[in-house]
C-alpha cells in the first residue's frame, strides 16, 4: 500500500501538556482509518496540526511525500486534504444547497466570480444536487442548513467537505450528539460515499461499534502518543488497548 | 423547518414592478419640493445598499462609511473647482474612482479586524479624514466647504443644461430621473452582487468563517474587496447627492453622518435586501419632518430607534415580510 499521509516525530505542547507526543502516523491510500482515544487523547490536536489549523512544535507532515508542514490552510486544501469539525461548522444562513455549492465555487476557484449569478451556473448546481442525492439530503436542498435536525447538519458538514473532492478527508467525530439509529444511517452513507468515490478518510470516533464495523484500520491514542495500530479484530484483543480505553467487557 | 420563502419570491417581480413604475410617475404627481426630497432619498439609497454589504452579507459593522459619501461629494467639488469640470458623468467617475481609491486603502487598514475592532477603525479613519478637511481649508474651503451649483452642471454629456427661469424646477426633475435611474442600475447590480458567487462567499464568512477558510477561501481578501464595493457605492451616493445640497462641508465626513448610515440599515432591516434602501428613502422623510416641526428633533429620532431595536428588530421591510407570511400561513391553516 501506498502512504498518502505519513507525519514524522510530530510534537504539539500546550503549556505543560504534551497533546501529540512525538507521533509517526501514516494513512494508506483507499483506507478508512479511525482513530480513537480517551478525551484528552491528542485525536483532534493531531487532526488540527495535519489541517493547518494548528502548527507544530516541530515534527514534519507529508502529504504522497511532499512536506506540507508549513503550508496554509489553502495550500493543504490543494494538497487534497479536507476535514469536518467535532462542532458542526456550517453556513446557518445558507440553503442546503449553497452549503454545498459553496464548496464546489471554492474547490473550482469560481468564488471570486462578482459578476454572474451562482445558481445559473449548471455545472456547479447539478454536482452540488447530485452530492445532496448521495447523502440523502435532496429534498432538504431548499432549506436552511440551521433549520435541520441534528443528524442532517452532521451529513451536510461532511457533504461539504467531501465536495471539495479530497485524497484525505478528516472527519472529526461525524456522530457525536446524534441518536444510535441516526448513528448507523449516517456512518452507513458517508462510508458508502467514500468508499465509492476512492477517498481515503480519517474517522475520529468514540463509539467502538461504530469504529470495528466501519474501519479497516484502527489507530488507538493515549496521552499524545499511539497506543496501538492495527486492524480492527486485533485492537479488539488488544490488551493495552483494553486497559486503558474499552474496558473488561468488550474484549470478550 | 425553514425553507427558502419562494411564495413571497413570486409576487416579488410584480411589487417591484409597480414600485418601479411608480418611481417614474412621481414627479408627475408631485410638487417639485416632494420630487427634490425623493431624490435625496435616493441618492442616500445608494449609500445605504453600499453599506449593507459589509453589514447584512459580510457581518462586518462600519461606523465610518461617511468618509466614502465625503470622498464623493469631495471629488464633485474639487474637479469642479480645481479643473472646471461640469460634466456629470466625469463626476461619477470621478467619485467612483476616488471613494474606490480610498476604501481599498483605508479597507488594507480595517478587514484585519473584525467586531468592535472593526468598527472603532473605521470610525477613526472617517475622523482622520474629517479633520484633514478642516486642517487643509486652502484646498477644501475648511468650515465654508466647496459650493456645487446646479447652474454649473450639465447631464448626459452637455445635452441637458440649467438656465433661464426655471432653471432649479428644470434642475430636480431631470435631476431626479437622472438619479433614478442610477439608483435602478445600482440595485441591479448589487443584487448581482449578492447573489453571485463571491456575495455567497461573502455570506459564508458572515456565517461561519472558520468553515470558510477550510474551504480555502483566502478571508481577508473577500472582506477588502467586499469593503471597496461597498465604499464606492457609498462614494456614488456622495457625489449625487452634492449637487442636490449644492453645497459639500466638512460635516459630511463626521461620524454622525455615519450613524445615519447605520440608521438606515436598522430602520429598513439589514437582513433584508431592499430593507436599508426603504430605510434610507423613510429616514430621509423622518429627518425633514422632525427638523421642521421641532427644535428638537434628535429626541424624535433617538425615540424612533429605541421603539425600532426593541419592537422591531428585522426593521419595517423585514417585520412587513413576517408578517405577511404569518398571514400567509394562517390564510393556509384556515383552508
Amino acid at each position: 500500500m501506498t502512504a498518502l499521509l505519513r507525519t514524522e516525530n510530530l510534537h504539539k505542547r500546550f503549556g505543560d501538556t504534551r497533546a501529540v507526543d512525538g507521533v509517526n502516523f501514516t494513512v494508506n491510500e483507499g483506507e478508512f482509518l479511525s482513530l480513537v482515544g480517551t478525551n484528552g487523547a491528542g485525536k483532534t490536536t493531531l487532526v488540527n496540526l495535519i489541517s493547518a489549523f494548528l502548527l507544530p512544535d516541530s515534527g514534519r507532515i507529508f502529504v504522497a511525500d511532499r512536506d506540507i508542514t508549513y503550508l496554509s490552510v489553502e495550500e493543504r486544501i490543494r494538497a487534497g486534504i479536507a476535514r469536518s469539525f467535532q462542532l458542526v461548522n456550517l453556513f446557518d444562513d445558507l440553503t442546503v444547497l449553497d452549503n454545498l455549492a459553496l464548496a464546489i465555487f471554492a474547490r473550482e476557484r469560481k468564488t471570486s466570480r462578482i459578476f454572474r449569478l451562482a445558481d445559473r451556473d449548471a455545472a456547479v448546481m447539478g454536482e452540488a444536487l447530485e452530492l445532496l442525492g448521495e447523502f440523502g439530503l435532496r429534498d432538504k436542498s431548499a432549506v436552511f442548513a440551521g433549520g435541520l435536525a441534528q443528524g442532517e447538519r452532521k451529513l451536510l458538514d461532511v457533504a461539504v467537505a467531501y465536495a471539495l473532492r479530497p485524497r484525505l478527508l478528516f472527519l472529526d467525530e461525524p456522530t457525536s450528539g446524534v441518536s444510535t439509529r441516526d448513528k448507523a444511517q449516517i456512518m452507513d452513507t458517508v462510508s458508502s460515499v467514500v468508499r465509492n468515490g476512492k477517498v481515503t478518510a480519517v474517522v475520529i470516533e468514540h463509539d467502538m461499534d461504530v469504529v470495528f464495523k466501519y474501519s479497516d484500520r484502527v489507530v488507538v491514542m493515549h496521552e499524545g502518543r499511539f497506543l496501538a495500530d492495527g486492524p480492527p479484530e486485533q485492537i479488539r484483543r488488544d490488551p493495552n488497548v483494553t486497559t486503558y480505553l474499552l474496558g473488561s467487557d468488550v474484549s470478550e | 423547518m425553514t425553507a427558502r420563502p419562494a411564495p413571497w419570491s413570486g409576487r416579488r417581480g410584480v411589487i417591484i414592478a409597480v414600485a418601479v413604475v411608480a418611481l417614474f410617475l412621481f414627479p408627475f404627481v408631485a410638487s417639485t419640493y416632494q420630487t427634490q426630497l425623493l431624490t435625496y432619498g435616493l441618492a442616500l439609497a445608494i449609500a445605504a445598499l453600499g453599506f449593507n454589504l459589509l453589514l447584512g452579507y459580510t457581518g462586518l459593522l462600519s461606523f465610518g462609511h461617511s468618509a466614502y459619501l465625503g470622498a464623493g461629494a469631495y471629488a464633485v467639488a474639487l474637479m469642479l473647482r480645481y479643473w472646471g469640470v461640469s460634466s456629470m458623468e466625469l463626476f461619477l467617475l470621478g467619485g467612483i474612482v476616488f471613494s474606490a481609491a480610498l476604501a481599498a486603502l483605508f479597507g488594507v487598514v480595517c478587514v484585519r479586524h473584525t467586531k468592535i475592532f472593526f468598527g472603532i477603525l473605521t470610525l477613526a479613519l472617517s475622523q482622520v479624514l474629517w479633520t484633514l478637511a478642516y486642517k487643509f481649508f486652502w484646498i477644501t474651503g475648511g468650515t465654508d466647504g466647496l459650493r456645487v451649483p446646479f447652474a454649473k452642471l450639465t447631464l448626459l454629456g452637455g445635452a441637458i443644461k440649467f438656465d433661464g427661469a426655471d432653471a432649479f424646477v428644470k434642475f430636480i426633475h431631470s435631476y431626479y430621473y437622472y438619479v433614478l435611474v442610477v439608483f435602478l442600475v445600482c440595485v441591479a447590480l448589487m443584487w448581482l452582487i449578492v447573489h453571485s458567487p463571491f456575495g455567497k462567499t461573502l455570506q459564508a464568512i458572515r456565517d461561519n468563517e472558520t468553515r470558510a477558510r477550510f474551504l480555502g477561501v483566502k478571508i481577508w481578501r473577500y472582506r477588502w474587496l467586499a469593503f471597496v464595493v461597498s465604499g464606492t457605492f457609498t462614494g456614488l451616493a456622495g457625489t449625487l447627492w452634492v449637487p442636490l445640497n449644492g453645497l459639500t462641508t466638512p460635516e459630511i465626513l463626521y461620524w454622525p453622518q455615519s450613524g445615519k448610515i447605520v440608521f438606515f440599515a436598522v430602520l429598513g432591516g439589514f437582513r433584508n435586501f431592499l430593507g436599508p434602501v426603504v430605510g434610507a428613502v423613510i429616514y430621509n422623510y423622518l429627518e425633514v419632518y422632525a427638523i421642521a416641526s421641532t427644535e428638537y428633533w434628535q429626541i424624535t429620532l433617538g425615540v424612533i430607534l429605541i421603539v425600532l431595536v426593541t419592537f422591531l428588530p428585522a426593521g419595517i421591510v423585514g417585520s412587513a415580510i413576517r408578517i405577511y407570511e404569518w398571514l400567509r400561513r394562517r390564510k393556509e391553516g384556515r383552508a
